[in-house]
């Protein structure tokens, strides 16, 4: 018979929808024996293939059955920096848990019988820092002379910056904010990614000599050309996608609708649901709309019915989405985590207009009801408004999340760089090397909005491509 | 990023301006007239955008003057010397753009003289006739008189009260000036109903108008879509499509209204921490 899925311990729904405590609670030694036990160990296993920085999966759910945790974390370590930050967030639906051969053929995400190999990750990320195990870094003559700076400490930054590291490479930091993580950080909320994790991990790469500057705008207060007077051989830029997108609709301007970077950041980096004893403030409605169907908008809307109850509000926050649920784009562990919170959804309606009261504070929302049509080039049926199926609803607070544009401080002001329409920095691909020499590229500033492990497959492709740069100087 | 020195320039009528000199090296090399920082006091801090007055590259300072308006500018306010702020990036926003006008004014009013006296002294030095318009309510609380006078060709003082320089608003000389003579650039920085009203007034005379918007700002980096201002028609992000707009074109009701939304939790926290 085949065995069950062994299911994650999670915190009660009704409890944590009050607090900032992580919701996953993870599995316990016998549930990773017994989740890593269902892996059959294909002869050519599809998951490595769905991994955007191939981790050899198989070998390491292996050494998990051996109870070989160190040796599990040193196999997920030859490919990912970060397990434990992974293991967290990485949508393995889409990827990983897609292709492994226990999914139904057809489906757009992950049968729930495909391993959970994020859950096992998560599980053997933790061991290694509970165990503080290290990698070691390579002394190479050559390259331990050199030095590289990187520019964004995001997923693309810090993965960038302890593969260099590991290679024995001097490698600084450039950081624009006052605290490290770039979305790791700002804008995913602590209940999916605790503090305590994030912070272990940045310290283990300051452990392998990877120095921080934080409060440091490349662009702005140094520039590239700078740089590399200043003797660094080499410089990475994992810039990420900085500039969040309104909808263009009247009322967008009125007071109380955030964009979604502004609402989590003035939460997650500024910890405003501790006002007054941190002192920036944030809004907490009555009735919150959140738009948008991403990550971004599941961890608006969960941020915002924390903060209502919080604050002794009735929890009133609604997810609204042009699409189905279907065509959502957030990790499916995620929705189900927002539904079991209270956040209601109302699907296939797109907002036309806010309506502001005489002292310009949103007041209500305007909408219209979609029916799915043709696909677009997304792939996905493509929203078509109905005729005469406007409604309002109140709303004293809205939460735009439709999407984030290329962070531009530092390409505006450096126009050798060359980018696409869109803002992205241009790359060879294989390289990721920009139009300047020795100036590589990785991350939502490459592909636009992509998630953390991509960011960081491509922060890996880069810093092998530096590290030949650099010996053939 | 410690304080190096500070002073209090002014402290009446329920106002104060406190200058603070800071240790900033790599700022102080690159700022130029027209941008500002984003600073923490403290950790539990909120982010505040605060324009450089000046610079000092040989020491490494920078300069800036902050009023007391709410909570975080009381703290700074009360930040000793030697002590260091948690945070300061910068510098941030487009320098002015200094070239050769001809003949400009500059407009400050309140705290926004402060904000426009580096662009005096950069105006002069690309070769242009200025003159130099500051009010305030009255004779205590104006600042940097002296050092706009020693920046400037012209200077004109108006106070509400009549207790210094000429009686009247600021807006009543420039519009005198404008009438007198032909002028290239209006620059100003105040209020945001002093700043509106400047615009109101140089309109008919169809003379460039620039205005430093002071809207409410969280990382300073275009990340956050606070600062959203509409300009002609546009939704601009004023800390990196600004600071400075062309007057005529700015929405001032929408402006006004977006800084007013945290003024309840801000006169509370203000009170729960009898600052
Ligand atoms: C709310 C939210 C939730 C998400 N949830 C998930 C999820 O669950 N799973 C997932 O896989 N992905 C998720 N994503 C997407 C994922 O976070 C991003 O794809 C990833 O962070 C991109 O990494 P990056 O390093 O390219 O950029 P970022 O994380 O954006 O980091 C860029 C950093 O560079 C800094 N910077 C920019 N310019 C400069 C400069 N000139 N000088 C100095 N510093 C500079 C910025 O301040 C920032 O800290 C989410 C995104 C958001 C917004
Ligand atoms: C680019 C820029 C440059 C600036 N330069 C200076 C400067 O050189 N000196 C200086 O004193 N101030 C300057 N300001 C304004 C300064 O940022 C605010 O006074 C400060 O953020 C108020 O913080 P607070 O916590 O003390 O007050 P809060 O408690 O946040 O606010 C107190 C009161 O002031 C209003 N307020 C808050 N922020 C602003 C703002 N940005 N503009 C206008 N009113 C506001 C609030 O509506 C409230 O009524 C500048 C603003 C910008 C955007
Ligand atoms: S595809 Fe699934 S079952 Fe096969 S090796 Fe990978 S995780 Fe194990
Ligand atoms: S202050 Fe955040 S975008 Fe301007």
């Amino acid at each position: 018979m085949k065995k069950q899925p062994v299911s994650v311990k999670e915190q009660d729904s009704a409890i944590r929808a009050k607090s900032f405590e992580e919701v996953v609670l993870g599995f316990s030694e016998e549930n990773a024996l017994e989740e890593a036990s269902r892996c059959i160990q294909c002869k050519e296993p599809k998951c490595i293939s769905g991994c955007p920085v191939g981790i050899n999966i198989k070998g390491f759910i292996k050494k998990i059955t051996e109870k070989d945790y160190d040796g599990a974390y040193f196999t997920i370590r030859e490919k990912n920096n970060f397990p434990s930050i992974c293991g967290r967030v990485c949508p393995a639906e889409y990827q990983c848990r897609r292709v492994c051969v226990f999914t139904k053929k057809g489906e757009p995400f992950a049968s729930k019988e495909a391993i959970n190999i994020h859950f096992l990750e998560r599980f053997v990320g933790d061991h290694g820092a509970k165990k503080s195990l290290q990698v070691k870094a390579d002394n190479d003559a050559k390259l331990s002379k050199m030095k590289v700076a990187v520019v964004g400490s995001g997923p693309a930054g810090l993965c960038c910056a302890g593969e260099l590291a590991r290679r024995g490479i001097k490698v600084v930091i450039f950081e624009g904010l006052h605290k490290t993580g770039g979305v790791l950080r700002y804008g995913i909320p602590p209940f999916r990614l605790p503090r305590n994790i994030l912070d272990s991990e940045i310290n283990s790469l300051k452990k392998l000599g990877v120095e921080i500057n934080t409060n440091y705008i490349v662009g702005k207060a140094k520039t590239i050309d700078e740089l590399f007077k200043e003797g660094y051989s080499a410089i990475f830029l994992g810039l990420g996608a900085g500039i969040p997108s309104f909808m263009g609709i009247p009322g967008e301007n009125l007071c109380n609708i955030y964009s979604a970077n502004e609402f989590l950041t003035r939460v997650n980096l500024m910890s405003a649901e501790k006002f007054p004893e941190y002192h920036t403030p944030v809004t907490i409605g009555k009735h919150i709309v959140v738009i948008g169907g991403g990550n971004t908008a599941m961890d608006a809307a969960r941020v915002a019915i924390r903060l209502q109850n919080m604050n002794g509000i009735k929890p009133d926050t609604t997810i609204v989405y042009r699409r189905t649920e279907v065509e959502m784009p957030a990790r499916r562990l995620e929705i189900e985590h927002a539904k079991e919170e209270g956040v209601k959804f109302d699907l296939l309606v797109k907002p036309e207009e806010f309506v502001g009261d005489e002292k310009g504070f949103v007041k209500k929302m305007r909408a219209s009801r979609c029916k799915l049509g043709e696909p677009d080039a997304s792939g996905r049926r493509r929203p078509e408004v109905i005729p005469n199926s406007s409604f309002e609803v109140d709303c004293d607070e809205a939460v735009v999340a439709i999407g984030l544009g290329a962070n531009k401080i530092l390409t505006s002001v450096t126009p050798e760089l060359t980018t696409d329409k869109y803002g992205d920095v241009t790359v060879n691909p294989e390289t990721m090397a920009t139009s300047i020499k020795g100036v590589f590229a990785g991350g939502d500033i490459v592909g636009g909005e992509g998630t953390v492990i991509e960011a960081m497959g491509m922060a890996k492709r880069a810093s092998v491509a530096i590290v030949d740069y650099l010996l053939k100087l | 990023m410690k304080v190096l020195n500070k002073e209090v320039l002014t402290e009446n009528q329920g106002v104060r301006v406190v200058k603070l000199i800071i240790l900033a090296p790599d700022i102080a090399r690159k700022a130029k007239a027209g941008q500002f920082v984003v600073l923490m006091v403290k950790e539990e801090g909120e982010r505040i955008p605060l324009t450089i007055v000046n610079t000092d590259i040989v020491k490494g300072t920078i300069t800036i003057i902050a009023q007391e308006a709410g909570f975080t500018t009381k703290l700074l306010a009360r930040a000793a010397e030697g002590e260091s702020l948690y945070s300061i990036v910068g510098p941030l926003g487009h320098p002015t753009e200094i070239k050769k006008y001809g003949k400009v004014i500059l407009v400050g009013g309140g705290v926004g003289i402060a904000e426009i006296y580096p662009v005096a002294k950069a105006m002069k030095q690309a070769g242009n006739f200025v003159t130099a318009i500051i009010g305030s309510r009255s004779k205590e609380l104006l600042i940097l008189e002296r050092e706009l006078k020693e920046a400037c060709d012209e200077l004109i003082v108006m106070t509400d009260d009549g207790s210094y320089g000429r009686k009247g608003f600021v807006t009543e000389a420039l519009k005198e000036l404008l009438e007198k003579s032909k002028q290239d650039l209006v620059y100003a920085v105040g209020p945001i109903p002093m700043m509106k009203a400047v615009s109101m007034v140089t309109k008919p005379f169809g003379v460039h108008t620039l205005v430093s918007l002071n809207a409410l700002m969280v990382d300073g980096t275009g990340m956050c879509g606070c600062c959203r201002v509409s300009v002609g028609g546009k939704v601009k992000f004023s800390c990196v499509d600004g600071p400075e707009f062309e007057a005529s074109e700015v929405d001032w009701q929408e402006l006004q209204k977006r800084n007013s939304v945290y003024n309840e939790k801000e006169k509370h926290i203000c009170q729960l921490k009898k600052l």
